[in-house]
């Protein structure tokens, strides 16, 4: 039998073009495993090879969803693969949207299956997790390891058509879709092994999640923004030059809360970012192209918004943890609220 | 942290550039902005005109505060 073909999707950082300074590199094939792909190569043996490799930047990907998806379909249709693996992209965002939007349209556009692998917190997770297997990583490539041999033994089945499992028998994120098994225990008895261990206080995992339906139901416009009180908040990690509350580059632990009484502009010797995920050499430029307090400040003055709050807020959104993300968030709520703040302008990179 | 803001009753826009994302995580007000590491700037630009493509999605921002709306919008 003729080995299966397939090619593989991964971003600049793991095609080892670059890092962030290099996240608008445009899609490029190359022939080959690259990177991650020679793990994938040694995982599936002599059963599949991985005829070429497509490596694009993050944000080149992303700032032009509709082209980027484009033309690497394109490049994947000149390979006529039998498999497309994407990733696996862990926590990176961008990435996990580039592998999710890439992965799907193969499989719709060109009737390829695919897989990739992100951790369950990955935007790129709940936007394709229904769509695309998506097996389960860590939140970081140190998990590159175990992952491969359960994306490429997936990846094996949907060439061979053999019959995928339940998501916890083949380790990829729930989908939606539900599978019946013989578990080796019987139902009351894994109910009370559950018993025991919540009794215990010790972890456990519940067989059957609730759906959490978390959305929340949008505010009332402002009605005369002339009066408003207006705050800015910002995942972009903006921070006063020499970041005084070692905000981390990535993983914020914390946010930071900066006054701007009588500040009109932010300039390269007062601000800069503290964020890791993005190529910082604009923002620290001129941090008003993600905090924009010079045009809000005229704007205040010229009487086209009540006020600017003195405050504004900032953490890094970078593989930052959603418990952490709404922890912060909870407690600028709290401030804004007992300031009188009336909106918030929210950017993010 | 844009749902966190809005659930304590503030109304939030949020201008980012990757405009899935803010869909994903349940922004209900979004303005597109110009690129992820400089999402209110273009560099190329001239500081003039920088400052008025600034301004100008400042100005939609505002807008977005300023319309009722009822599901998710993006403001283009």
């Amino acid at each position: 039998m003729s080995k299966f073909k397939v090619v593989h999707y991964i971003n600049q950082f793991f095609g080892q073009i670059g890092s962030e300074d290099m996240a608008d590199f445009p899609a490029e094939k190359r022939q080959g495993p690259v990177g991650p792909g020679i793990a994938f190569q040694q995982a599936f043996g002599d059963k599949a090879e991985i005829t070429a490799t497509i490596i694009s930047g993050d944000s080149w990907f992303n700032e032009n969803l509709e082209t980027a998806k484009a033309l690497v379909l394109e490049m994947v249709r000149e390979e006529k693969p039998d498999l497309f693996v994407a990733g696996p992209a862990f926590n990176a965002g961008r990435y996990g949207v580039a592998c999710g939007t890439i992965a799907d349209a193969v499989q719709t556009e060109l009737g390829i299956p695919a897989v990739t692998g992100m951790y369950e917190e990955n935007p790129g997770a709940d936007m394709f997790r229904e769509k695309v297997y998506t097996i389960a990583t860590g939140d970081n490539a140190a998990g590159m390891r175990k992952v491969v041999p359960l994306m490429a033994k997936l990846g094996l089945k949907l060439m061979t058509g053999e019959a995928i499992g339940a998501s916890i028998e083949d380790g990829y994120l729930p989908n939606g879709i539900r599978k019946n098994f013989f578990d080796k225990e019987r139902g009351a008895a894994r109910a009370v092994n559950m018993l025991m261990k919540k009794l215990a206080d010790k972890p456990f995992v519940t067989e059957y999640p609730m759906p959490s339906f978390d959305r929340v139901e949008p505010q009332p416009a402002i009605k005369d923004i002339t009066k408003a009180q207006i705050a800015i908040v910002t995942s972009g990690g903006i921070v006063p030059k020499g970041n005084p509350d070692r905000i981390e580059s990535s993983s914020a632990t914390k946010y930071g809360a900066y006054n701007i009484e009588g500040v009109d502009d932010l300039t390269a010797e007062t601000y800069e970012t503290a964020h890791g995920g993005y190529d910082p050499v604009y923002a620290n430029e001129d941090a008003d192209r993600v905090v924009p307090v010079d045009v809000l400040r005229q704007y205040e003055k010229d009487g086209k918004i009540g006020k600017l709050h003195n405050w504004f807020y900032s953490t890094v959104g970078n593989g930052t943890s959603v418990a952490n993300s709404k922890r912060f968030a909870v407690d600028i709520a709290e401030k804004l609220v007992s300031q009188g703040v009336d909106a918030v302008i929210l950017t993010s990179t | 942290m844009v749902k966190e803001i809005e659930r304590a009753g503030i109304p939030v826009v949020h201008m980012c550039t990757v405009t899935p994302i803010s869909l994903t995580v349940g922004a209900n007000r979004i303005v597109p902005t110009v690129a992820i590491p400089y999402p209110l700037g273009k560099p190329d630009l001239s500081p003039e005109e920088e400052y008025k493509l600034r301004s100008e999605l400042i100005d939609k921002a505002l807008k977005a505060l300023m319309t009722e709306v009822t599901d998710q919008t993006i403001f283009e």
